[in-house]
């Protein structure tokens, strides 16, 4: 009884301790941008709005969060329609050397890190003029997203059955058409998840972005932010705690609505 | 598990089999077509620039100055230079340092732990405590790291409050510490869910009769647990070790410094390359890292072929 009892209390300071450690670094940003002179302490917030007003008239918060979103968004276009084109192609045809170019893919994307690439990856933009360039940025990071995305979805594309394939094609519709009107239909959870692991891992990308665009007007938020608390003098922790919890926002908002659309499932390469 | 009667081997020129081998009837061509485009994108800004920087390894590039107009070929003298230094050396043992304390160490243990406590639990205590695990993970890197300037602020930062030591620089007098405690904190979510997933594994029956036959909580996670889910370890142990030996992050919280007392390799690479302009040999480093997530990652795929 006595050795149960000390299980309990130990399971709860335990637990008590986890909540703490994983807890009170997030306090900040929680209770600054509601306060109305913020410091590095943390306080009862007095729930003022003036620090939103700043963001909003701050030159650069709120449009690198456009800038981050047309990165996002932009990738995850790209990623998306160029991974599931080429997955159905590999799930569906016997190519030459197919099983080695997947071999290769999934090797390569776990190897080229962007720590690893960064010293070529900004000599090529160079040659190519594509410092600055958010195209340029966009293009970059699919061909370092895809061979990873390609792998995701071609697993659901192999777990679809051909015969309603075979029936459009009976038919009479084109390749084209039936990806667009069967298989995508059939893999929409698949291609949502590319989607979504997408933006998330750009949104969230500080490097790429950091090293390649260098016009303040369009860089995304992530450069922004610690662009805020490095650059000279005292930083501005009005703009900085509302700006963070801002630009944290979407990703929280996106993984409830995944984990409650479709349950939380675990993808092994989920984050990079 | 092998069939035991398994049907006859398809042949692509039968065309009683075609629809089933080819369903939308794409043709060889057209499928090509469908890869090309991806595959441009990959060979263009992933696999070119893994073998142009072992080009530019071989260079004396600079960013700016003679050599950035007219570069030499300067053989292995980037590399010989890089293991006669003493900055890239302890810069490897930094970041070894930082793969061990954070991931090996604070991301497996604290991850297998909270998944091992809560993996009877159901309801609102697991909810809370994945819940503030995971949103460590997903929060954006820049905020999290600006979060933990914050809580290690020497004069009002929370940790110091908490402790009553008022004025205790610790980004200063123990960055890697920092940086490990920091690391730890942000990449626990992917143990702790890879884990939890691999205990769902773990029949009850097996964990059942070892309790009955007396094992304390340790035995049973050594002698049933750990019996099951040792690939897991092993998945777990390669990736997070390939993550965070090319994590980025520690530069957001410290930047390498005090005089480049947490720089890890990733930092070392950006500082010397784009930072002091030496590319040639930035780029040396970076074959290096290459190399060394090379083979990581090829013990990874042979695990994960030798589990089929």
């Amino acid at each position: 009884m006595t050795r149960f009892v000390a299980g309990r209390i130990g399971f709860y300071t335990l637990i008590a301790v986890l909540l703490a450690f994983f807890t009170i670094p997030l306090l900040w940003l929680a209770t600054a941008p509601f306060t109305s002179d913020p410091t590095y302490e943390v306080r009862m917030p007095d729930f003022t709005s003036e620090n939103f007003q700043m963001i909003i008239d701050h030159p650069y918060a709120l449009w690198s969060l456009v800038n981050s979103l047309v990165l996002a968004v932009g990738t995850a276009v790209l990623v998306v329609v160029l991974s599931a084109l080429a997955a159905y192609a590999l799930s569906r045809v016997r190519l030459p050397g197919r099983d080695a170019l997947l071999y290769a893919l999934l090797l390569l994307s776990s190897i080229i890190t962007g720590t690893a690439a960064m010293v070529p990856l900004f000599q090529l933009a160079i040659e190519l003029g594509l410092i600055d360039s958010q195209t340029g940025l966009i293009l970059i990071l699919s061909g370092g997203l895809l061979p990873a995305a390609i792998f995701m979805i071609k697993d659901f594309m192999d777990s679809t059955p051909k015969s309603y394939e075979e029936s459009a094609r009976v038919f009479g519709a084109s390749p084209l058409q039936i990806v667009r009107h069967v298989v995508v239909p059939l893999v929409r959870p698949g291609l949502a998840t590319i989607a979504v692991w997408t933006i998330a891992n750009v949104w969230g990308n500080f490097l790429m972005p950091f090293l390649l665009l260098s016009d303040v007007e369009k860089q995304p938020a992530a450069v922004i932010m610690y662009t805020l608390y490095t650059e000279g003098g005292q930083a501005n922790l009005k703009v900085l705690s509302t700006f963070g919890l801002l630009y944290s926002v979407p990703v929280v908002l996106m993984y409830l609505f995944v984990s409650k659309k479709y349950g939380f499932r675990f993808h092994g390469g989920i984050k990079r | 598990m092998a069939q035991a009667t398994s049907p006859p081997e398809a042949r692509d020129d039968a065309p009683a089999r075609r629809y089933s081998v080819d369903a939308a009837g794409l043709g060889r061509l057209r499928a090509g077509a469908f890869v090309a485009p991806a595959l441009a994108l990959i060979t263009v800004f992933l696999v070119f620039p893994a073998l142009w920087v072992i080009y530019l390894g071989l260079m004396n590039y600079r960013l700016t100055g003679v050599e950035a107009v007219n570069p030499k070929i300067v053989g292995a003298d980037n590399f010989i230079k890089a293991i006669s230094d003493p900055a890239f050396w302890d810069s490897t043992w930094l970041t070894f340092q930082f793969v061990l304390g954070s991931a090996v160490i604070g991301q497996v243990v604290l991850g297998f732990s909270i998944a091992w406590m809560l993996r009877d639990r159901r309801g609102t205590l697991k909810s809370v405590v994945e819940g503030l695990v995971i949103l460590a993970w997903i929060l954006p890197g820049a905020v999290v790291a600006f979060l933990w300037v914050a809580l290690l602020d020497r004069d009002s930062g929370t940790l110091n409050a908490l402790l009553g030591i008022p004025g205790f620089p610790w980004l200063l007098d123990h960055p890697m510490l920092s940086i490990i405690i920091f690391n730890t904190w942000r990449g626990t979510a992917f143990s702790m869910m890879l884990y939890g997933a691999a205990l769902g594994n773990v029949p009850p029956s097996h964990l059942e009769s070892a309790r009955l036959a007396g094992a304390s909580g340790w035995q049973q996670l050594r002698d049933v647990v750990f019996p099951h889910i040792r690939g897991h370890i092993l998945t777990n142990l390669l990736l997070i070790s390939l993550w965070t030996f090319n994590d980025f992050s520690p530069f957001l919280l410290t930047a390498g410094g005090p005089d480049g007392k947490s720089e890890v390799l990733a930092v070392h690479v950006y500082k010397v390359a784009l930072q002091g302009g030496d590319l040639g040999y930035g780029a040396a480093i970076s074959t290096i890292i290459l190399l060394i997530n090379l083979v990581v990652a090829v013990f990874y795929l042979r695990l994960l072929r030798s589990k089929k």
